[in-house]
């Protein structure tokens, strides 16, 4: 059983974050833009109201997320773009061949993931799919996951649904795999003996040491964290998180994140992606 | 994947003093960090330095040291007096040169 | 789980989730295993760019935030006050992190076509220190900025 978090998120957090949507309203705003501090939880859902990490964050490094040109995270949509027409593989193909233009084709497609295929009978994340992709269609070498190439790629098409809302689905044949991820979200682990919940939802607005609590939602990723210097994905940050409450760390791209990342996403449905988000 | 990228106002009022922004992608690995698997110190490779110059005459100048982070963004002003084309370069240690160029127009 | 098993069962965790004030600043480096400068290199550092000139404060305003988000991350501004004309025009300003393996950061070069003598960039900070700047003016003279930047140990991922 678990208490719907009455835990209020510091005033001085949010009030930060929202004065600058309102020094920022005398410039135009963009769609884009996060602009709505609360938003409304899913229906079933422990919080009481939704907050992107961006509102945990100081108004310098919001700043940097504010202006596409000084978000160094967008070096790696660049990247992204430029891989998508290159040939590669094999086949002789790109991934324009069949996709043809991003900007149409991928929007909204970030959003709705990790999504399960029957086919393969498979939960699958962005980087899994544009492996299957490459191996499959383009008969090219797969990428790993935290490769500059993957990053690249994987922040393009996240970034292709910026502004729009997370949209998993959890049901039907995404049931198992979301009802797995729930177990790891609220599951103890590690030397520590801590959850992700027992900081994300019991305590986010609060400090652990220094570090200012979010509710850990993962719709900005993937990410160009201050820390890391550039972007990374979310399992990367899955495994920062689970190594540091001394628990081994599992595999990017492992059944156990992809769960993890279903269940994230579904617990953040209604908030917009904000790929490339920058974040401390 | 360097990247550099630049923002100059195409348009410059005469006498306006205007910012002009600009970010490189570059790893700026200082030589301090040690491979996590051999224990081999990770040699040195920054940006060390960064010119604008306006028509080919230098406008600004900056050297940079491994304290300056990854992907560094260094903005400026310049008070042009005349139209022309303002040209970016970044050296890296070794001699290694990135460029961009940008026009702008004062009126 | 009620709020009474809540506190109970945080006991371990509890000196790890600091409720009321108590941030941790790095006053200790992070960096383990990498000497940091001492007064002397930052002294040194500095004469190798102004000599035996000695700085007056003044003129030198530096944008920085008082608790840096990240050390590896941090948006400095630099402005110096100057007509940017005649002995006033600044020629040069340097940047030093008085707590960082090595002080030096990053040195700037003006010119009459600058129009201000402004600069902004993105900076690595070891621990919690002054960052230092001088500005060299086409007089001769020397001023100086100085400002403390807070640098913090994150909990999980900081």
């Amino acid at each position: 059983m678990f208490l719907k978090s009455v835990t209020a998120i510091s005033l001085a957090a949010l009030t930060l974050g929202a004065t600058t949507s309102i020094v920022a309203a005398k410039e135009k705003k963009k769609p884009w833009e996060v602009t709505k501090v609360q938003v409304k939880a899913p229906k079933g859902s422990p919080l009481d109201y939704l907050a992107s990490g961006y509102w945990f964050r100081t108004k310098k490094t919001q700043s940097l997320q504010n202006d596409d040109f000084e978000n160094p995270g967008f070096l790696w949509v660049e990247q992204g773009k430029t891989l998508w027409s290159k040939v590669d593989g094999k086949a002789g193909k790109s991934c324009a061949s069949c996709h043809q233009k991003a900007e149409k084709t991928m929007k909204g497609v970030g959003a709705r993931y990790p999504v399960y295929f029957p086919k393969w009978k498979k939960m699958m994340a962005i980087q899994h799919r544009v492996n299957y992709c490459r191996e499959n269609n383009m008969k090219a070498k797969k990428w790993k996951w935290e490769s500059g190439q993957m990053l690249g790629m994987a922040t393009y098409i996240r970034n292709q649904s910026r502004g729009m809302a997370v949209a998993v689905k959890v049901d039907g044949s995404a049931k198992k795999f979301f009802e797995a991820g729930k177990k790891f979200y609220y599951q103890r682990r590690g030397q520590l003996d801590m959850s992700c919940a027992g900081c994300h939802q019991q305590n986010f607005g609060k400090r652990i040491r220094a570090d200012l609590l979010s509710q850990g939602h993962s719709n900005g990723f993937p990410t160009y964290r201050l820390k890391w210097q550039k972007i990374g994905s979310l399992h990367r940050r899955f495994r920062g998180c689970n190594s540091q409450v001394r628990a081994k760390p599992y595999k990017r791209g492992s059944a156990e994140y992809t769960n993890l990342e279903l269940y994230l996403a579904w617990r953040g449905l209604g908030l917009k992606i904000e790929t490339p988000a920058v974040r401390q | 994947m360097a990247q550099p990228r630049v923002r100059v106002p195409k348009k410059i009022k005469k006498g306006e003093v205007v910012t002009i922004k600009t970010l490189i992608g570059h790893k700026m690995e200082t030589g301090l960090r040690r491979n996590k698997k051999t224990g081999k110190k990770i040699p040195r490779k920054i940006i060390n330095s960064f010119e604008a110059k306006i028509d080919g005459k230098t406008v600004f100048k900056a050297v940079l040291h491994p304290a300056v982070s990854a992907n560094p963004f260094i903005s400026f002003t310049i008070s042009p007096d005349k139209s022309g084309t303002i040209e970016f370069i970044w050296t890296e240690d070794g001699g290694k040169t990135f460029t961009k160029t940008a026009k702008f127009e004062v009126a | 789980m009620s709020q009474t098993e809540q506190i109970e069962g945080v006991h371990r965790r509890s000196f790890l989730i600091a409720g009321v004030g108590g941030a941790a600043f790095a006053t200790v480096q992070l960096t383990p295993g990498v000497a940091l400068a001492d007064k002397a290199a930052v002294a040194a550092a500095m004469k190798k760019a102004i000599g035996d000139k000695k700085p007056v404060a003044g003129k030198v305003s530096i944008d920085a935030p008082e608790i840096a988000e990240n050390g590896n991350t941090v948006p400095i501004g630099i402005e110096v006050e100057s007509k940017m004309a005649g002995g006033d025009a600044v020629k040069a300003v340097h940047v030093y992190a008085e707590g960082n393996p090595n002080p030096e950061v990053a040195s700037f070069w003006f010119t009459p076509g600058s129009g201000a003598a402004k600069a902004s960039f993105r900076m690595r900070m070891a621990k919690t220190q002054n960052i230092i700047v001088l500005a060299e003016m086409a007089d001769g003279k020397v001023y100086m900025g100085k400002r403390l930047v807070k640098v913090t140990i994150g909990g999980c991922g900081g």
